[in-house]
């Protein structure tokens, strides 16, 4: 994936980069937000009464950063892409893309920016795949050859050799979201929407997809990409932060590990040792292990050689304690692995209710 | 803006301030981009030979035999084969043009087009050029079976106006076109039936198959409105410069200026439309999002 390589550095924030090339140091210029929103609101007046589609959103994004909008079908994710697409107005509030007000200064943004929506049937059938996306290079502006040229690279990069002059009609869904893709790149955009990205895509497909991204934002530093998704494994994977979004609101916003943590406050972890003196009980006596119970029979096959914990730490530092521990008891530690909570648990515990009873 | 790398370090800020060049360059990209689609359907959909060349040809056929019962005079059958010529360019631009961006809408274009850095304008603007290219053809292809089977005998005195005329009806009739799509787009499904509502009534004031000035008040008024009658009337007359005309009938010079004034009218009201079309699409979010 060469092509996904450019050299667009300028905007990354200092800081972050200072914080991922220690030694580095980079010119501390103030660099705008990716994204800033700011009491966000949208009524669409419908009948029989106006739907509040979003409630006074608050929302910054970095530069160069992996954010996701997670929440359940009519959140307000799609109408929030939309005003920052420019392709809404806010009812009430502003919004500012690298800077640029989406109400007054669309066109500017228009020229850094690019979107990929689930489910997208855009184009013409008639056309193939290597002529549809040079016709969509020439709304971006790229010179004819360039385009051309362009096209041919996106098109090796996200894996459609072989569909290279199939008809758009033809497509299967996965490789026309493949396809949906590559036209989102066609600008080499600053900032990457992405609405429901793996949307009636199978688990391959979706993947791929959820593989080109990554590789395409990690590609150039300062590349900025909003998902929106309802599948939590998809944010959980893809996003450095989250925002979970219900009726129109932000619930909560942090990394996947923060949001965890909300409904957390322990660390839970499930240990197979070879052997242990004196049971669990004298795991519970070291400092930070709030609890330690034999786990046998609750959790797949063990070995009857083999002893099973579950222990309860205040946090993860503790772990360390235990491991001591554990050598100085002359136990071998056979499996460990962390029991963590899904973001489905923090929905659940922001909103009260899973997202199958919203969509039911 | 750094769609192909150039090994400069950019920022968004640098990349979103187009110089009016790049908006000019992009703009007239798009427009070729946008005809693309139209011109290469031309090649790959055979069926047009049929739908849009023996079928109107059957229709003018018709008047033909007409005429040639009536022992009207031999310019009539000329007369008949532009209108049915001519006809490809209404078809169109009724079809292809007018209804087109409701089509975009409905497909998810429309809201890619508005997301882009171009005019919307540029994307009308290549449908048109895309359009009259498609439409060329059929006509060409008519005008000259029609001409050869029917024996139509050409008195052209002012090649130069008639070739004038013949552009300045496209203009005027793609500018209409223009103008249309962003009424249909904010009209919905209702602007299919007002195409079909307008189709056979233009065709009649248009003088398709007779001299619109035999219409009388009505194709005065069919002059002075709308392009397919004035421009046909036009070309009539400087296709067929012996033929004798009803009095009343505008100078083909005139006419050219009618027509003129039309290309102005209805791409500054296209313009406008547009603008207001995107202005509400924005504010009230029922013109580029599919479910509203």
């Amino acid at each position: 994936m060469t092509l996904f390589h450019g050299v667009k550095n300028a905007c990354y924030p200092a800081k972050l980069l200072n914080d991922r090339l220690p030694g580095i140091s980079m010119p501390t210029t103030p660099v705008a937000s990716a994204i800033e929103a700011r009491g966000l609101r949208r009524i669409y007046k419908v009948k029989p009464a106006p739907v509040v589609a979003l409630d006074g959103v608050d929302l910054d994004v970095a530069s160069g950063e992996f954010f996701g909008l997670l929440g359940p079908n009519g959140a307000g994710k799609t109408t929030l892409i939309k005003i920052l697409t420019t392709l809404l107005l806010p009812s009430e509030g502003t919004a500012r893309i690298f800077g640029f007000d989406v109400a007054r200064e669309e066109k500017r943004i228009r020229r850094i920016m690019n979107m990929v929506a689930g489910g997208e049937q855009s184009g013409y059938g008639i056309l193939t795949v290597r002529e549809q996306l040079w016709m969509f290079s020439q709304f971006y502006g790229l010179p004819r050859a360039d385009g051309w040229r362009r096209v041919d690279e996106l098109i090796d990069a996200v894996g459609m050799g072989d569909e290279r002059l199939q008809r758009v009609s033809t497509l299967s869904t996965g490789q026309r979201q493949k396809m949906n893709f590559a036209r989102g790149l066609l600008n080499d955009p600053w900032i990457l929407f992405l609405d429901e990205p793996t949307l009636g895509l199978d688990v391959a497909a979706a993947r791929q997809v959820r593989e080109l991204v990554t590789a395409w934002k990690a590609a150039v530093p300062g590349r900025t990409v909003l998902l929106t998704t309802h599948y939590m494994a998809e944010a959980d994977e893809l996003c450095e932060r989250i925002a979970i979004v219900d009726r129109g609101r932000i619930l909560a916003i942090g990394t996947p590990a923060e949001l965890k943590k909300r409904v957390q406050r322990e660390s839970i972890f499930r240990l197979e040792l070879d052997r242990l003196e004196g049971g669990p009980a004298a795991l519970a006596r070291v400092p930070g292990v709030v609890s330690a119970a034999p786990t046998a029979g609750d959790g797949g096959p063990v070995d009857r050689q083999t002893v099973a914990v579950n222990l309860v730490l205040v946090d993860d530092g503790a772990l360390g304690g235990v491991v001591g521990a554990l050598g100085d008891l002359g136990s071998h530690i056979l499996a460990l692995r962390k029991s963590e909570p899904s973001l489905e648990d923090v929905f659940v515990e922001l909103v009260g209710r899973g997202f199958e009873a919203e969509v039911a | 803006m750094s769609v192909v790398e150039t090994g400069r370090p950019t920022t968004p800020q640098e990349d979103a301030d187009w110089s009016t060049s790049q908006v000019v360059l992009t703009n007239l990209r798009a427009i070729g981009g946008r005809a693309y689609p139209r011109i290469t359907g031309l090649m790959r959909e055979k069926s047009w030979v049929f739908f849009e060349i023996l079928l109107p040809l059957l229709a003018t056929s018709a008047f033909v035999f007409v005429y040639r019962a009536l022992q009207a005079p031999a310019q009539y059958i000329g007369f008949v084969v532009i209108g049915g010529a001519m006809v490809a360019f209404w078809l169109n631009v009724i079809w292809m043009m007018a209804s087109q961006l409701w089509w975009e809408k409905s497909q998810g274009n429309l809201e890619l087009y508005f997301a882009a850095p171009m005019s919307i304008m540029s994307v009308l603007f290549g449908m048109a050029v895309g359009g009259m290219v498609m439409s060329s053809s059929r006509a060409v292809v008519v005008l000259a079976v029609a001409s050869v089977v029917y024996d139509v005998q050409f008195a052209v005195d002012q090649w130069a106006l008639l070739l004038a005329v013949f552009f300045l009806t496209l203009a005027a009739l793609y500018g209409l076109g223009m103008m249309l799509a962003s009424l249909f787009v904010m009209w919905g499904r209702e602007a299919f039936h007002l195409t079909q509502l307008l189709t056979e009534p233009i065709y009649f004031v248009s003088g398709l198959n007779f001299p619109v000035a035999r219409l009388g008040i009505l194709g005065s008024l069919a002059l002075g409105t709308i392009p397919l009658a004035v421009g046909l009337d036009a070309m009539r007359q400087l296709a067929f410069a012996t033929a004798a005309f009803p009095v009343g009938t505008p100078e083909p010079a005139v006419e050219a200026l009618i027509l003129v004034a039309m290309t102005i009218a209805f791409l500054g009201a296209s313009r406008l439309m547009l603008a207001t079309m995107e202005r509400l699409a924005r504010k009230e979010g029922r013109l580029s999002v599919r479910w509203q």
